[in-house]
């Protein structure tokens, strides 16, 4: 591992200005994905600010309804956050179905949106990878790519992005606050990743020396009735090979409002806006969720290896919706 | 590989700091590599040798501690950032004087074989029934905002982080299911 400095700014405008300062340096938070890359040599950072002490903690209720979750709260301390149980399900689990109980603890929130992919190919640096190494190839486009992309992907990139709550965060129209040496601003949440492109190595559209300090979670009453379904090679402590966030509102029959996000499909949390028009306002049936899939799926170009999960995101979209139909009779 | 070390560009006196925390009682204080994770700390240098490396990368479990009573993966923490931390590895499970009842649940229930990832099971379970006991939810659990239960299936899926290669998993999660049902 290459050696680097350590700091551990006590304010916010410190830690920017420590970032924006060295173009080799890293915020370290809950370390579960960094510590990792840079004991492979995938990420070497000469300057780690550590971010864990800053005044970025605690999950707030916000006067207008929704919540405010600090950038450094950890992972299971926000799914057992009893409103987060209780008014956004589709929150509580997609953070009870990722890693294990110890990195739960120790993963942050704006740390797991902003962890790399697991694509095989950059953690490899004997291998070409152009989100790693720009410039040198991607390995995964007609290598093993079973668990990467099915749509927006670039003939530079197949990657996918690992995170479980960027799906439900992206269905739930979530909104990050940042603070930039220019001062702070709001990003929607759907804005905050990118499409691979011709530059996978820009995974975000935050500035160099941007840091995360919370995600406000809007209200939204239908979240009560919200589901996350993650499929997996195993039962637990694995990342998806497909998963779908969904909410939704019925009318009687009627889809009065709906939210869908895809994860494991795309470089960014894929929120399933055609799928959502094709629902709105029609009577729901398993059809129709089926028929929405399909509109959404119609872009999907699987590789040579992952063609299995254009029908697994279908099967999942039309089994999670018909679920949550069906709880409210 | 001289170049992709990086350390021409590092003083010598910013490659390492000072950190003084807590483990199993006892103050701590060491001037170590930025480098050096917890799990390294403790191996190498506080002769703490329970916790185990068995794959470095987070994945197994083996290097389970508790870090402010919660349990964590000390492969993946650089000790640095412990400033006054409390940490209790395994061989502070124990009291002065006999086992903690998880341990001795694990020896009545025969839970491990050949013992490598014991103390991070070890550890990780003291985390389990911590959570159990607060009614933090798990993937399994039917309802999010109803009262938990240590079922085996709840046991299961919250001990998913720690991997036997003995297969010792069934006496495993009974020692745990023991431990719950006496509280």
């Amino acid at each position: 591992m290459r050696e680097f400095r350590y700091r551990r700014p006590t304010d916010v405008d410190e830690a920017v200005a420590l970032l924006d300062a060295d173009p080799d340096a890293a915020y370290l938070a809950g370390g579960t994905n960094l510590v990792d890359l840079m004991k492979l040599g995938v990420q070497r950072p000469d300057l780690l600010v550590d971010v864990n002490r800053l005044p970025l903690g605690g999950v707030e209720p916000l006067p207008e309804g929704g919540l405010r979750v600090g950038a450094t709260v950890r992972n299971s301390e926000l799914a057992a956050h009893p409103v987060v149980r209780r008014d956004y399900p589709v929150l509580a689990r997609a953070l009870l179905a990722a890693a294990s109980g110890q990195v739960r603890n120790m993963a942050t929130t704006a740390g797991n949106l902003l962890q790399r992919t697991r694509c095989f190919y950059f953690q490899d640096t004997g291998k070409a990878c152009n989100k790693r190494d720009p410039g040198s190839g991607c390995a995964a486009r007609h290598g093993q790519n079973r668990e990467l992309a099915i749509l927006d992907w670039s003939e530079e990139c197949v990657a996918t992005h690992p995170s479980d709550l960027a799906v439900a965060l992206a269905a739930l129209d979530a909104v990050v606050e940042v603070a930039e040496p220019e001062g702070t601003r709001d990003v929607p949440f759907v804005e905050l990743h990118r499409s691979p492109g011709e530059h996978p190595e820009r995974e975000t559209t935050l500035r160099r020396g941007a840091l995360i300090t919370a995600v406000r979670i809007p209200p939204l009453p239908a979240a009560r009735r919200s589901a996350y379904l993650k499929v997996r090679d195993r039962a637990s402590f694995a990342f998806a090979v497909g998963s779908v966030a969904a909410v939704l509102d019925l009318d009687g029959d009627v889809v009065r409002d709906v939210r869908l996000a895809y994860g494991a499909v795309a470089h960014r949390p894929w929120r399933a806006y055609r799928a959502e028009a094709e629902l709105r306002g029609r009577p729901f049936t398993p059809e129709l969720a089926g028929q929405a899939a399909d509109a959404e799926l119609a872009a999907a170009r699987p590789l040579r290896h992952n063609g299995f999960k254009v029908p697994l995101i279908r099967a999942v979209t039309v089994r999670a919706l018909t679920e949550l139909a069906e709880s409210r009779r | 590989m001289q170049n992709r070390s990086g350390s021409a560009s590092i003083a010598g006196d910013e490659r390492s700091s000072r950190v003084a925390f807590t483990v199993n009682g006892d103050r701590r204080e060491l001037t170590l590599d930025n480098r050096t994770t917890l799990l390294d700390t403790l191996r190498e240098h506080l002769g703490l040798i329970g916790a185990k490396k068995g794959c470095d990368h987070g994945q197994c479990g083996s290097c389970t501690v508790l870090l402010e009573g919660r349990r964590v993966k000390s492969c993946l923490i650089f000790a640095v950032t412990l400033d006054d931390c409390s940490i209790t590895t395994v061989e502070g499970l124990a009291g002065p004087d006999r086992l903690s009842p998880l341990q001795e649940a694990f020896v009545a229930q025969d839970a491990f074989q050949c013992g490598y990832c014991t103390p991070g099971q070890l550890c990780s379970a003291r985390g389990v029934l911590d959570e159990l006991a607060e009614g933090w939810p798990s993937a399994v659990t039917e309802d999010l905002t109803g009262v938990v239960r240590p079922t085996d299936a709840e046991i299961r899926e919250r001990m998913a982080g720690n991997l036997c290669r003995c297969g010792a998993y069934p006496h495993i999660v009974a020692a745990i299911r023991e431990t719950a049902g006496e509280r």
